[in-house]
């Protein structure tokens, strides 16, 4: 499986479960999973709409991604779930049309919902590299400002940290990385290396610099693992990445209730 | 009625059908969806919807009643995320993440394998979707048994669960099991999911759960104007997308129509937007603030 | 390991009558830490009694382990007349999960308070709105009766779910820092409203607050809320120096001026005094 036709595999599929582990650490702190996974499937009617235009899928990914996670960052305050979810299903069902008109093969479509390792082409490395590293420096950026955010959203304000600003940056972030991650993950599973890892991460350390590491960490291992997994198996990406982030996730919380209850 | 309605509409039984399936459960979801949407539960119910789909397919790979699998896998994903705790905001955040992403990784692998042994092409985009229009006449009478039940069983729970959800504390100080009428409703909710996930997709089940409840609270009348009009909104989407789909297929030379789940969430999203704006526009006209 | 007691229904021979509840060894641990230790309290029919203790001492704690919502992980709370049992306990929360939506007169959330409980649909009786009329009427929120309950400010919530917890006619009303968000013009009206309900409705009142001097009018009894530990009594004779400062565990002065109460907890420089798990005192 380290054949050079898999080394894209590998080396986009490290780049992006590094950042998933990242932008999960701050998902499972805010409580933004549901906007983790709507941002995905919005991206995914992104990519539809791009094939039914004739413009590149990764162009129609980060609009529809951007789209979304900034409407969704603008209800926080009222009601965003409600909004989150109907951003999601507007998305999909704009996406269901775009795939009936342009008769898309259904071959790419499951690739796109469900990852597909060998459908990363080397000349989207570099792309995803750089956008990468520009969601890493956000994140570091807003590092203090997020976790001050979460700790106590009364006195961050106070202090003068807008949270709308806050969160439309975070949703963004989290909208490019999402946007990174579909063609690999797929558009229905990306969310779990958001999700998973971190929340097993934040299960193990209460510190957070520490769980942020180690939500990378668990989150890139998960990502191998799927990867091999699919190799040898020929079954999708996409069934390892969430199987393996629930049972991470799982496998940790067993544990620290087991080291609970033996101190 | 001719420029609305495309002839033919009335006389096919597959739409006939449809339509009144469609409509049962807009009815069941919208009742049901209200309570979702004053618990802020949104998550929770789209998640719910997702699982029922990995269900169903789980039954397709297993050969067994696919409405047994939607259901089944959306009350056994409830109970997974009961397990992993809801009592907190971000534990239900987490425990509704993880379900789902576990659940729809399970899905990835069901569907493949149904790709694998049957030659049928757009299983995928028919587990997501739904099939509104090859509804049989038994599963719709199944249906509509099976949301009367739902019903009779919010009616029993719902004082109840209104007191549980606006202030829990009081109300396990006055006597009610908060947790069990906590899991009761969850229950009720991934059953009406499974159900409505099954004939009209996991998108639509979502839109229909979240949407029109939205809208109702909204309109901002009393308790039972509210849940009868969240009942209206969501058949008049359903029975719009319908009519509209239908219709679409004679809009383009390319004659392709536009499928019913885009159809009717356009329509709720377009509920949505006329009522919060009718709203927003008699706040100003009022000139009176939020207290 | 941890013992367990929490009887209903026990011993209410050893409690003086007109006890509505008697809280005996009471310890609270909550995620590891030990919230409470050794409390030891009771309240009589018709007491009003200000559990008082800075943010974060352990008031709510209390007030939910006598709602029985949380498990104490030693000793016993008593009810020798069945209060809890029968739910003649009313309960204000300091917070509703309110969706400001939420289409919910304020007549209807009130009657919540008497048939919430109760499964199916019906009818509401006679009985229960002619008690929630009573009730908006001794919380003096008649004109709010038509109002949603999303519309409301602090204040008038504060009354209402006063009646809501007063519908069912309870022996005791519990408060959770009712007064944490009020101004102190809607402060005193709210504190004098009490003591009105108090006598008209001849319910024993206990409510939490972090500052002694907006109840000091009204109150009969105190519970001292500090360092885990509780000490209990009339008022006059708990916020005492020598009292107080056993409490805390180090010195503490206790200023008087002009009718007001000044709890000064001093510097640690002065030592620490000798503890004495807690103070009843009678």
């Amino acid at each position: 499986m380290f054949a050079s036709f898999m080394t894209n595999a590998w080396i986009v599929g490290t780049v992006v479960a590094l950042l998933a582990g990242a932008t999960g650490f701050f998902v499972v702190m805010r409580g933004s999973s549901f906007a983790a996974h709507a941002i995905p499937n919005g991206a995914f009617a992104g990519a539809a709409g791009a094939t039914l235009v004739g413009v590149a899928p990764l162009v129609g990914l980060v609009t529809f991604a951007v789209v979304a996670g900034l409407g969704i960052g603008a209800s926080r305050r009222h009601r965003s779930d409600v909004a989150t979810a109907m951003a999601l299903v507007m998305m999909l069902a704009m996406g269901a049309a775009f795939l009936s008109l342009s008769a898309a093969y259904e071959p790419q479509v499951e690739a796109l919902l469900f990852g597909e390792i060998l459908g990363v082409s080397p000349s989207s490395i570099t792309p995803v590299i750089v956008i990468s590293l520009v969601c890493a420096l956000a994140l570091a950026t807003m590092y203090r400002p997020l976790v001050f955010n979460a700790a106590a959203p009364d006195l961050s304000a106070a202090r003068g940290l807008n949270p709308t600003v806050l969160e439309m940056g975070f949703m963004l972030t989290l909208a490019l990385g999402s946007a990174l991650t579909v063609p690999v993950v797929g558009a229905l599973l990306s969310f779990s290396l958001t999700v998973g890892p971190p929340a097993a991460a934040r299960l193990l350390t209460s510190r957070p610099l520490r769980a942020l590491v180690a939500s990378m960490a668990l989150s890139v291992v998960t990502l191998w693992a799927s990867i091999a997994a699919s190799f040898q198996t020929d079954l999708p990406v996409g069934f390892f990445v969430g199987v393996l982030s629930a049972l991470v996730y799982i496998v940790a919380r067993v544990s620290t209730r087991w080291r609970r209850h033996s101190a | 009625m001719h420029w609305l309605i495309e002839p033919g509409l009335w006389s096919n039984d597959a739409v006939r059908t449809g339509a009144g399936v469609g409509a049962v459960v807009a009815v069941v979801s919208a009742l049901v969806g209200m309570f979702t949407v004053m618990r802020a539960q949104s998550f929770a119910g789209h998640a719910l919807a997702d699982v029922a789909t990995a269900g169903g397919a789980g039954a397709g790979v297993l050969g067994v009643s696919p409405l047994a699998g939607f259901v089944v896998g959306s009350v056994l994903g409830a109970g997974a995320m009961e397990a992993i705790g809801v009592e907190r905001v971000r534990q239900r955040d987490v425990a509704t993440g993880v379900v789902l992403g576990g659940a729809t990784g399970l899905s990835a692998l069901f569907l493949y394998l149904i790709t694998l042994n049957s030659s049928s092409t757009g299983s995928t985009q028919l587990i997501l979707f739904g099939s509104l229009f090859s509804v049989s006449h038994a599963t719709f009478y199944v249906i509509t048994a099976a949301s009367a039940l739902v019903c009779l069983a919010l009616a029993w729970l719902g004082r109840p669960l209104l007191f549980v959800s606006l202030s829990p504390d009081a109300a396990g100080a006055r006597g009610v099991a908060v947790r069990r009428v906590a899991l009761g409703y969850t229950v009720l909710m991934a059953v009406t999911v499974g159900l409505s996930a099954i004939v009209i997709g996991s998108v639509l089940s979502t839109a229909l759960l979240i949407g029109p409840p939205a809208a109702a609270l909204r309109l901002g009348r009393s308790m039972s104007v509210t849940f009868a009009a969240a009942a209206a909104l969501g058949v008049a989407a359903v029975a719009g997308g319908v009519v509209a789909s239908y219709d679409s297929y004679s809009w383009w030379p390319s004659h392709r129509a536009l499928p019913v789940s885009f159809c009717v969430v356009a329509l709720v999203v377009l509920e949505l937007v006329v009522v919060n704006v009718a709203h927003r526009v008699s706040r100003r006209r009022d000139g009176r603030g939020r207290a | 390991m941890s013992q367990n007691h929490n009887a209903t229904n026990a011993t209410a021979e050893t409690s003086t009558p007109g006890t509505i509840v008697d809280v005996r060894g009471v310890d609270v641990e909550l995620g590891g830490r030990r919230i409470l230790t050794d409390v030891n309290f009771h309240v009589h029919t018709g007491e009003f009694t200000g559990l008082i203790g800075s943010n974060g001492a352990g008031k709510t704690t209390l007030l939910r382990m006598m709602l029985g919502l949380i498990e104490p992980t030693r000793g016993e709370v008593v009810w020798p007349s069945d209060a809890r049992e029968q739910r003649r306990v009313g309960y204000v929360p300091q917070k509703v999960a309110l969706d400001v939506d939420v289409p919910l007169r304020v007549r209807d959330f009130v009657a919540l308070g008497d048939d919430g409980h109760r499964y199916g649909l019906h009818r509401r009786t006679r009985e229960t709105r002619d008690r929630v009329e009573e009730m908006l009427d001794a919380v003096e929120a008649q004109d709010l009766a038509e109002r949603r309950i999303g519309a409301l400010s602090g204040g008038e919530l504060q009354r209402v779910l006063m009646a809501h917890a007063l519908v069912s006619r309870p022996e005791l009303l519990l408060l959770d820092e009712p007064l944490a968000n009020l101004d102190p013009g809607a402060t005193e009206d709210i504190v004098s409203l009490l003591a009105r309900v108090r006598e008209r409705q001849r319910v024993a009142i206990l409510l939490s607050a972090h500052d002694i001097n907006s109840l000091l009018a009204v109150m009969n009894r105190v519970i001292y809320i500090a360092n885990a530990h509780v000490a209990s009594g009339p008022t006059d004779d708990v916020v005492r120096p020598e009292v107080l400062s056993q409490l805390y565990g180090h010195h503490v002065d206790v200023v008087r001026v002009h009718g007001r109460v000044l709890v000064v907890t001093g510097d640690a420089s002065t030592g620490p005094v000798a503890e004495h798990p807690d103070i009843v005192v009678e």
